[in-house]
C-alpha cells in the first residue's frame, strides 16, 4: 500500500526530551515507522540519550542535558532520514486466555445489549479479533491495542472505575486493552486474562512489546482459576510464536 | 545485629526515592524518583554520597527515626523542616553524625512540601527493575513498593569510617513564584488566548496535587482543536491541560503515556521548586527558550558543584532563635485534620 504519510517534527519536551513525532493519529503505518525509527535510535547509541519511549506515532527521546549539548542532539537527530527509518522490527504473536463476562467482566452485557449484540455475538466479535499492540504505556506492562470490530466500538465510562483489577480485558472507543496491575480505568470489561502482563518477580517480567499481535482464546471460570493459581507460581502461561503465525 | 535506622513514625508520606527508574518507561514503568531532585542530590552531596544514592522522601514532616547503629552520618534538605535530635534543636539542610539510641525527629514543614533524608554510605536493599526508586501504583522499589511504616528498619549499607564535622548550608536555595517553562510539545493544540492565559497572571496549587501531578487552580486555557490527542510520551514536568481547561503538571510518579495535549514543559531547574508549592500556593508560568533552559540548568549544576565550598560548622542551641523553638509542633502536627495533608497522601 502506498500513500503519503505526514513529514517528521521533532518537538521540544523541556530541556531533557524531544519528541519526534511521524503523526497524530491512530495507522499501523505511522507506528511501524516509530517501531522503525525506535530500533535504529537504540541501535546508533547516541551519546546522552538516556531512554526511548516508542508511543502509536511518536518516539519520546530523555536525554541527560549534563552529559551532552541539547543543541548538538537536536542538531544530530535533524540530520537523521526520520521518515525513512527502514524496516519495523518483526513482533511477535500471543494468544491470550480469556475468562469472559460474570465477575471476570463486569460489563460484558451492558456492552453487547448497547450494540445490539447478544453476550455470545460480542465475545464472537472480539475474540475473532487480531489486534496489534501499538504502544505499552499507562502502568507496567499495559497493552494497547488496536484493531477492534467497529461493532464493539463503545466511549469510554462518564464515571471511572477508580479500581479495576489485574489482567483486565477492556474496551473503550475505539481500542482494546490488557491490563498489568491494579488500576483506575473508565474503559468497559469485558473479561479477565489469567496472564500476569508484568510479574517483577518473573523472568522475563514484562511479555508484551509494541508491534507484537494478541489474539484471544475464551477460557472458563474453572480453567481461569487453575491458569491464575499457576501465574500466581510465576509461570508466565503464553509463550510468543513468530507473527507470521497470525497472518491471515 | 546489622546497623539500621529505625522508622519509629513516618508522617503523612514518606518513600525511599534514588535518582529514579531508568530504560522501563517503554513498558509503561514510571520513572519515579524524587519531587524535589535538587534537594535530593544536595542532601547525598552533603552526605558525601554520589549523586543518586537511595534516601527518605518525607511529605510536610512527622518522620521520627531511631538510631540502631554505633554512629552514622544524615544530611537533611528540601523545604525548610523543624529538626531534632534527641530533643536538641538542629538546623535543617545540615549534615549531622548521630549515634546508637539517639531519636532524630523531623517536625512541621515551615516552608516547602518534601525533605530528604540522605544517609552517608547508603542503604543496603534490593533493587527492582534497576531502581530503588518506590512506585507505589506499582508496587516497585524501596521496601515491597510502598511508603514507609512505623517499625520499619532500613539497613545501613556501611558504617560511616571516620568521624567528620558536622555542616550546615547558611543559604539554602530560595523558593520561587515564577516558574520557567518550554513551549510544547502540543502548543499548537491552543489558541493564542489560551497560550497568554496560561502565560498570565498566575495559578495555584490544589488541593489535588501528589507525587503523581500538581492539578492547579486559575485562568482556562482555551484548545484550539478539542482535548484529545492520539498518546504520547510524558516527562517531568509536562503540563497537560484536559476537557475542562486547568493545567495539570505531571511529577514524579506520572503515568508514562498521556492522552490529553501539553501545552509546556516546566524546565528542570524550576521543577524542584514548583515540586515545593503546597496547596494554596502561588505561581506564574513564564516562557522560555530550550536554550535559556539549558543556560538555566548549567546555573543549577554549577550550585550542585559548589555546594561543598559553602558548608559552614554547623550552630545549634544558642545560635538557634529561641523562638522557633516555641513553635516546634512535632509528629501530631501533621495528622488527620491538616489540610497540606489532603491530597498529598496516595
Amino acid at each position: 500500500m502506498t500513500e503519503t504519510l505526514p513529514p517528521a517534527r521533532i518537538l521540544h519536551a523541556g530541556d531533557a526530551a524531544f519528541v519526534i513525532e511521524l503523526g497524530e493519529t491512530v495507522d499501523p503505518a505511522i507506528n511501524d515507522r516509530i517501531l522503525a525509527l525506535d530500533a535504529r535510535l537504540r541501535e546508533a547509541a547516541l551519546p546522552g540519550v538516556t531512554e526511548l519511549v516508542p508511543t502509536y506515532r511518536s518516539l519520546l527521546v530523555h536525554f541527560d542535558p549534563d552529559a551532552v549539548d541539547g543543541l548538538e542532539l537536536l542538531g544530530r537527530l535533524r540530520g537523521l532520514d526520520l521518515e525513512h527509518p527502514g524496516e519495523a522490527p518483526a513482533g511477535r504473536a500471543w494468544t491470550v486466555p480469556v475468562c469472559y463476562g460474570g465477575e471476570h467482566g463486569v460489563d460484558l452485557e451492558e456492552v453487547a445489549e448497547r450494540h445490539g449484540l447478544t453476550v455470545e455475538e460480542a465475545v464472537r466479535l472480539h475474540a475473532g479479533g487480531t489486534y496489534r499492540v501499538y504502544m505499552i504505556g499507562f502502568a507496567p506492562g499495559f497493552a494497547y491495542l488496536g484493531g477492534l470490530d467497529q461493532r464493539l466500538h463503545t466511549p469510554r465510562r462518564v464515571n471511572p472505575r477508580l479500581k479495576t483489577p489485574a489482567g483486565s480485558v477492556s474496551v473503550g472507543g475505539i481500542q482494546a486493552a490488557i491490563s498489568s496491575v491494579e488500576a483506575p480505568s473508565g474503559w468497559h470489561l469485558l473479561g479477565q486474562t489469567p496472564v500476569r502482563a508484568f510479574d517483577p518477580g518473573r523472568e522475563p517480567p514484562f511479555l508484551f512489546a509494541a508491534g507484537d499481535t494478541v489474539r484471544f482464546r475464551p477460557i472458563d471460570a474453572a480453567e481461569f482459576a487453575a491458569l491464575a493459581a499457576r501465574a500466581a507460581d510465576g509461570d508466565p502461561l503464553i509463550r510468543p510464536e513468530p507473527a507470521s503465525e497470525h497472518a491471515s | 545485629m546489622s546497623d539500621r535506622l529505625l522508622v519509629r513514625a513516618p508522617g503523612p508520606l514518606a518513600t525511599l526515592q534514588d535518582a529514579g527508574r531508568r530504560g522501563y518507561q517503554r513498558l509503561g514503568v514510571s520513572g519515579s524518583g524524587p519531587m524535589d531532585r535538587l534537594a535530593h542530590e544536595a542532601a547525598n552531596r552533603m552526605a558525601g554520597n554520589p549523586p543518586g544514592t537511595v534516601a527518605v522522601e518525607l511529605a510536610l514532616g512527622g518522620l521520627v527515626l531511631e538510631v540502631a547503629a554505633e554512629r552514622v552520618r544524615l544530611a537533611f534538605a528540601g523545604g525548610t523542616f523543624e529538626l531534632q535530635i534527641d530533643d536538641k534543636p538542629m538546623p535543617w539542610w545540615s549534615c549531622v553524625t548521630v549515634h546508637r539510641g539517639q531519636m532524630v525527629r523531623i517536625g512541621r514543614a515551615q516552608a516547602g512540601v518534601w525533605g530528604y533524608v540522605a544517609i552517608a554510605g547508603g542503604l543496603a536493599l534490593p533493587a527492582q527493575l534497576g531502581s530503588h526508586a518506590t512506585h507505589t501504583l506499582s508496587r516497585l522499589g524501596g521496601i515491597e513498593g510502598r511508603p514507609l511504616r512505623a517499625g520499619d528498619a532500613l539497613a545501613l549499607a556501611e558504617l560511616e569510617p571516620s568521624p567528620h564535622p558536622d555542616l550546615m548550608l547558611p543559604d539554602p536555595p530560595p523558593a520561587r513564584e515564577v516558574i520557567r517553562a518550554v513551549p510544547g510539545p502540543q502548543d499548537d493544540y491552543f489558541t493564542p488566548a489560551g497560550l497568554a492565559a496560561f502565560f498570565g497572571e498566575g495559578y495555584r496549587v490544589s488541593a489535588q496535587a501528589d507525587r503523581m501531578g500538581y492539578r492547579l487552580e486559575g485562568p482556562q486555557v482555551e484548545h484550539a482543536k478539542g482535548f484529545n490527542i492520539v498518546s504520547d510520551g510524558t516527562v517531568a514536568g509536562s503540563v497537560q491541560v484536559p476537557g475542562m481547561g486547568t493545567p495539570i503538571v505531571l511529577m514524579a510518579d506520572r503515568q508514562t503515556t498521556g492522552g490529553y495535549p501539553k501545552i509546556a514543559t516546566v524546565i528542570g531547574a524550576d521543577l524542584p521548586a514548583l515540586a515545593q508549592i503546597a496547596p494554596g500556593g502561588r505561581l506564574r508560568f513564564q516562557s522560555v527558550s530550550f536554550e535559556q533552559a539549558l543556560e538555566a540548568r548549567r546555573v543549577m549544576r554549577g550550585w550542585l558543584d559548589r555546594l561543598a565550598d559553602r558548608l559552614e560548622p554547623l550552630r545549634t542551641g544558642a545560635d538557634l532563635d529561641p523562638a522557633r523553638l516555641l513553635g516546634l509542633n512535632l509528629i501530631g502536627g501533621v495528622t488527620a485534620g491538616d489540610p497540606l495533608r489532603e491530597g498529598l497522601v496516595p
